[in-house]
């Protein structure tokens, strides 16, 4: 089993099937599920305090907004964590996103410079390009130890 | 309760959404998000004019078409983006200027980081509030009966006697003891019109110390200064109707506040840096050796261009005097060169997020350095007035609106 990133990191689709597969998705939304069932902050809507973006400055430099650096404080773990990832490109805001596109080049920057294995794709506009889509995470997935 | 429209984009992230409810609290209102659906996001670019790769971005504007379609949806708008975000900032004041030419609702814009707290927010979010709140006393153009108006500000505290729309008195100190400071501005203000305390109908309070002073001498208004010194600096300046710009430039801080028939429409509170502040003027005159009051004079006979400035930063900055004074640098290039770089600041960090509309109404102790005015003049290329009494902008406001709460 591989820990892999998707791109979204936000992408409840490419978490399902990178955890069909047998492996590990890694996802922002667990992150944020940790913050949210943290007890003893309260820090709505996510339990995001002004420490996140402090923790952030590992990922970027303080002249960096700190919506980036409160987002990479979330993210930036997992990509550290990873050992495989799937980017998808253009994937549409159905598909998950960020919120904010100076966030998302960052991730994707720091997953491909990360040295892991990584997927690209191009997000499907029709079936047939769906099922090729599908067919090759799982070609993808099955060739990761 | 008044309701203020929330858009933004990375206040979550960045950890202060609770700092912008918290103030919002404070003043008696609530933050509420317009709803939107997926369509109009997409269609965003059809209905507001642009679209943006960042989704949350496209969001606060989908919600700002919503808000100009529904105006009943919210009472005010704070629009809020990450400092340094180059794609935010063009976002936060298109959606401000969107929202300001399509619909009357009061806008506020801001740009924070992860410091950001409630304290940093609550005079702008006062500010808003008692535009909803209180428009009534704000469209107030006379002054009756005899009220006397304290502005306790970072670094003078000032009184004015009002009476039937007349200053008759007026009170000048540095602010050391806040209460103190009030009380002797106050006193010195009644000695100049000759009336007691007793004989004064009501006082209204602004300014920094403005709830520790208006507790103290039972003032019967306590109002931040945006709303109070747009509405001294219409009256003095006589430009109640219509459109006018009102720059106030303070000891510690700056603000540049849109006005429409006397209510603010739009305004931005500067505080982060000394150098656009009248503490910097300050400094420049100690420096020269001459005195504050003699500073404006002097830089009126100067020309900034031949002092080089190469930092806006009160330290720096004071640097790049010094040095400019050691090649032989004239003092009164020193001088304006000081006025031009303040100005120049309030114009590149604040007259960028106001509709800049004439009259431009300078006001505040440093309208009184000429040569801050004629810089600002020529940054602007429009006339800058700076009305009689403009340093006591505050306190003639207070002084006005306080009036009008004695006869409702």
């Amino acid at each position: 089993m591989a820990k892999v990133i998707v791109y979204p990191p936000t992408s409840m689709i490419l978490y399902d099937l990178v955890e069909r597969m047998g492996h590990k998705a890694l996802v922002v939304s667990e992150a944020v599920r940790n913050l949210v069932t943290a007890s003893g902050i309260e820090s709505p809507p996510l339990n995001v305090t002004p420490e996140e973006p402090k923790k952030g400055l590992r990922y970027a430099a303080v002249d960096v907004p700190s919506g980036v650096r409160g987002r990479m404080a979330l993210i930036g773990p997992i990509i550290e964590e990873a050992e495989a990832a799937i980017i998808v490109e253009d994937p549409g805001w159905l598909t998950g996103c960020s919120g904010c596109s100076r966030t998302n080049e960052l991730v994707r920057l720091l997953i491909r410079t990360k040295g892991i294995p990584v997927l690209d794709l191009s997000y499907p506009t029709n079936d047939d390009e769906a099922k090729v889509f599908v067919q090759k995470i799982r070609t993808f997935l099955e060739g990761l130890k | 309760m008044i309701r203020i429209a929330q858009l933004s984009c990375g206040s979550e992230y960045s950890g202060i959404q609770k700092e912008i409810d918290r103030a919002a609290e404070t003043v008696g209102a609530k933050i509420i998000y317009p709803e939107v659906s997926l369509e109009d996001i997409l269609n965003v670019e059809n209905t507001f004019g642009v679209s943006v790769s960042s989704g949350d971005l496209n969001l606060a504007m989908a919600r700002a078409v919503r808000i100009v379609q529904n105006p009943d949806l919210a009472d005010a708008v704070i629009v809020m983006t990450c400092f340094r975000c180059a794609e935010a900032a063009i976002i936060r004041s298109e959606i401000r200027k969107f929202i300001h030419e399509h619909s009357k609702i009061p806008v506020l814009s801001y740009s924070f980081t992860e410091r950001t707290t409630a304290e940093t927010l609550l005079t702008r979010m006062e500010a808003l509030v008692t535009t909803v709140k209180y428009r009534g006393l704000l469209a107030r153009e006379k002054q009756t009966g005899l009220t006397a108006g304290i502005d306790s500000g970072s670094t003078t505290t000032k009184s004015v006697v009002m009476r039937d729309n007349e200053v008759i008195g007026t009170g000048w100190v540095p602010t050391n003891e806040v209460l103190k400071s009030a009380e002797d501005a106050l006193q010195a203000a009644m000695k100049n019109a000759n009336v007691a305390k007793d004989d004064i109908a009501a006082i209204g309070v602004t300014g920094y110390g403005r709830f520790l002073v208006g507790k103290h001498i039972n003032a019967r208004l306590i109002q931040e200064e945006i709303t109070v010194n747009s509405k001294g600096a219409v009256f003095l300046a006589d430009a109640q109707k219509g459109n006018a710009t009102v720059i106030d430039i303070g000891g510690m801080d700056n603000k540049a506040i849109s006005v429409q028939d006397g209510i603010p429409g739009g305004f931005t509170m500067g505080g982060i840096c000394a150098g656009a502040s009248g503490r910097f003027l300050e400094l420049t005159a100690k420096r020269l050796g001459v005195d504050i009051t003699e500073l404006g004079k002097l830089a009126l006979q100067g020309d900034y261009k031949n002092v080089a400035m190469n930092s806006y930063c009160i330290v720096f900055g004071t640097q790049s005097l010094v040095n400019s004074l050691a090649l032989g640098c004239k003092p009164e290039d020193v001088a304006m060169a000081a006025c031009h770089s303040v100005a120049e600041q309030v114009y590149e960090q604040q007259l960028q997020e106001v509709e800049v509309k004439e009259p431009v109404i300078m006001v505040g102790g440093t309208s009184l350095i000429e040569g801050l005015p004629k810089a600002m003049e020529e940054l602007l290329h429009v006339k800058v007035t700076v009305p009689k009494y403009a340093q006591y902008i505050g306190a003639v406001g207070a002084a006005l609106l306080v009036s009008g709460l004695l006869e409702d």
